[in-house]
């Protein structure tokens, strides 16, 4: 029996049980739907997460810190000289696979004051102008300190827009946004002139939901407060939502940054011995030239720095690993539950396909006998239902392909709260293989027993 | 060469532990061109005959020929195909698919035979003309009345040029006058030199044909032939079953 013929006999089945098709329809669309929303949802949730995973420097950024003298080495411990600028210039000279070498000081607990404000910064550290690319900070007022600056140890700073925001006001409450370049702070009583400041980061959620607070515009004239209220609500959610990704963002924004030699100068002094400022490093940041070779790389710098060290393991290597490792935990764990549900809401569809299909080979037993007894074979009465039934589920997966555009337009509308769902074309693909699996799938069982009805009994059947 | 032949044809069921024997030891044969009916009452296992000639099933013991080819032992798949080919049934209750207009349903046997659409078009209305119900070919069967569907069925069982056409009680459903039609309709198919079997339990109807088949309790307890009577007068009440006590015959 000529193919194709079966198919429109499939369709011209289904166009004469309409209502009926399209409530079993009903239940594929909304498998596929489903599968592929909640796929575009976790697709935006892990954009998301990468998205801070770069803000933070990305994988290829790798810092060595000090790290206690291993037990078999201790009695070595007079050699064990820490992280000092030597390790900088070997590896600039020695570490080929690694580039972007740049030394970090830093001070804990700072206190930063303008008249009677105060704020302590998170990072609040002495390095180099690379550190910008490396933690990809973006000067937006201003500029990086320069050789000079370095070199004479001047008392400039770059700051990021949370320490802006408690020294000079704020944007969102006092309405307009401050240039804090040149002004001078205090950080532990020493003067600072501010010469630049960072941009503002945060994630693409925390953007959304500011630009929606943002739009919902001036509130209606009931006075100050309530218009204080607004913005205060939008503000808490900038620094708050987004839970532990959100976080890196207002580290970042809580930055200050002078050049390596003036945090030497002016706030190792004190910690010294023979009135030398400590040496010690607080961090050496590097980035990896090629992540494919990570291993190469950590090992070339493993080298090097035992020649520096002598020999002695007194550094660490840390890098980003663990924070993607647990993002890619977090995705899979969110899509296999996901996919998980929408799977079953799929496999329900197709218990309603193979449910109509048995109901509808029963009103049509007679059809069958008449079939068989004009010479229909008992491939072709399968191949029939089977057609009918996997039809069904492709007009229901192309429908349902529809539907979850909209599902996820609408998912976007009512709730901001979660990165913009992104419709990937492989979910898609697969939904839509899915729904034409469970289509041949339901139609396989009512099929065979159809095929399996003897002609003289079908045509005796009332 | 007889078109059918039946050898020492036994159907018999198992029903509860205990054997029924539908048809006992059948012997029979049908000529190319014959207009025979297979007459008896419900129970005689006239039914079951037809649908071993039909090949809708196949006889427990014996053979069966069907234009030269063995049935008795064929598949299911060749039995379908034979059907397909070589026989064409009317049934009592017409059996059109109602979602089918009359011309889609008169093709429904070349779906199963690869016959191209568009022949399958020029043999369905060439079959409609035959019953004279090529004007309504785009009518539902729900549309037509019960003898306008009677004959749509009739093309349908001659439109892949059938050897044999078996009709199961044709008239059953029909008003007495739309009957008599229907029957002047195989009549005049016969006359153009179709091999047409009706199975009936009347015998008024039986008595149309030149051959008559009487079964009961599953054997055939008359054969009536009226080429042999040498008789050729076909109207109903030229011949009744007391006039063809002569040529009663024995198994």
């Amino acid at each position: 029996m000529n193919f194709l013929n079966t198919i429109s006999i499939g369709f011209k089945e289904i166009w004469a049980n309409k209502f009926r098709s399209m409530l079993t329809m009903l239940g594929i669309i909304l498998g596929v739907g489903s599968l592929v929303a909640q796929s575009a949802l976790v697709k935006g949730l892990e954009n998301g997460m990468k998205e801070a995973l770069v803000a933070v420097g990305g994988l290829e950024k790798v810092y060595i810190t000090a790290q206690a003298i291993p037990a078999w080495q201790r009695h070595r411990a007079e050699q064990a000289v820490g992280n000092t600028m030597r390790d900088i210039r070997a590896l600039q000279q020695s570490a080929p696979l690694v580039h972007l070498v740049v030394p970090e000081m830093r001070l804990p607990e700072a206190v930063v004051t303008s008249g009677s404000k105060a704020i302590t910064p998170w990072h609040f550290v002495g390095t180099w102008p690379g550190s910008l690319d490396l933690n990809q900070h973006v000067v937006e007022y201003g500029r990086i300190f320069n050789d000079v600056d370095e070199e004479m140890a001047r008392n400039v700073c770059v700051i990021g827009t949370d320490i802006r925001d408690a020294l000079f006001g704020d944007p969102d409450e006092i309405g307009r946004e401050v240039n804090p370049v040149g002004e001078f702070i205090n950080i532990n009583n020493q003067r600072f002139r501010i010469i630049g400041m960072f941009r503002h980061y945060e994630s693409e959620l925390d953007r959304k939901t500011r630009e929606q607070a943002a739009s919902r515009g001036p509130a209606p004239e009931t006075g100050g407060p309530s218009r204080r209220g607004v913005a205060g609500g939008a503000k808490r959610s900038r620094s708050g939502s987004g839970g532990g990704m959100g976080l890196a963002f207002e580290w970042k924004n809580k930055t200050i940054y002078i050049p390596l030699n003036t945090m030497w100068l002016r706030f190792r002094a004190g910690a010294s011995t023979n009135n030398e400022p400590d040496p010690h490093l607080t961090a050496i940041y590097f980035k990896v030239n090629d992540l494919e070779h990570m291993n190469d790389a950590l090992q070339q710098v493993k080298n090097v720095m035992s020649q520096t060290h002598n020999g002695i393991e007194d550094f660490a290597f840390n890098t980003q690993e663990n924070y993607s490792e647990s993002i890619n935990t977090a995705v899979r764990n969110a899509r296999l539950s996901g996919t998980i549900i929408a799977a079953i809401s799929l496999l329900v569809g197709g218990v309603g396909i193979m449910n109509i299909m048995l109901a509808s080979i029963t009103e049509r037993v007679r059809e069958i006998g008449v079939r068989k007894a004009v010479g229909a074979t008992f491939w072709d009465v399968f191949i029939q239902i089977l057609v009918e039934s996997v039809v069904i589920a492709v007009i229901g997966g192309l429908a349902g392909l529809l539907a979850s555009k909209g599902l996820v337009n609408l998912l976007s509308i009512l709730s901001p709260a979660g990165n913009s769902p992104v419709i990937t074309w492989e979910a898609m693909i697969v939904a839509f293989g899915f729904s034409v699996a469970v289509g041949v799938l339901a139609g396989i069982f009512p099929g065979l027993k159809a095929a399996r009805l003897h002609p003289i009994q079908a045509l005796r059947y009332e | 060469m007889p078109l059918v032949s039946l050898r020492n044809v036994s159907k018999i069921y198992r029903l509860g532990g205990e054997d029924i024997r539908a048809l006992d030891d059948v012997t029979l044969d049908i000529d190319p061109g014959e207009f025979i009916s297979i007459i008896g009452p419900s129970g005689s296992g006239k039914s079951t005959l037809m649908h071993i000639l039909g090949c809708l099933d196949t006889p427990t013991l014996g053979t069966m020929t069907l234009d030269g080819t063995m049935v008795q032992n064929a598949t299911e798949r060749e039995l379908a195909h034979i059907r397909n080919q070589k026989i064409g049934f009317v049934f009592q209750s017409f059996n059109l698919l109602p979602k089918l207009n009359v011309l889609q349903n008169v093709e429904l046997p070349m779906n199963y035979s690869g016959v191209s659409n568009r022949e399958r078009r020029d043999r369905a209305m060439d079959a409609l003309r035959l019953v004279d119900m090529d004007n309504r070919a785009k009518h539902r069967p729900m549309q037509l009345s019960g003898g306008q569907q009677q004959r749509t069925a009739i093309a349908r069982a001659l439109v892949n040029r059938p050897k044999i056409v078996f009709a199961d009680e044709p008239t059953g459903n029909l008003d007495t006058h739309t009957g008599e039609a229907i029957l002047q309709l195989f009549y005049r198919l016969s006359q153009e030199g179709r091999t047409i079997a009706l199975v009936t339990h009347d015998p008024e109807i039986a008595a149309f044909t030149p051959r008559r088949i009487e079964i009961r309790d599953g054997k055939i307890a008359i054969k009536v032939d009226e080429r042999l009577a040498g008789t050729g007068a076909h109207s109903r009440f030229s011949l009744t079953r007391s006039d063809a006590e002569g040529t009663r015959e024995t198994q």
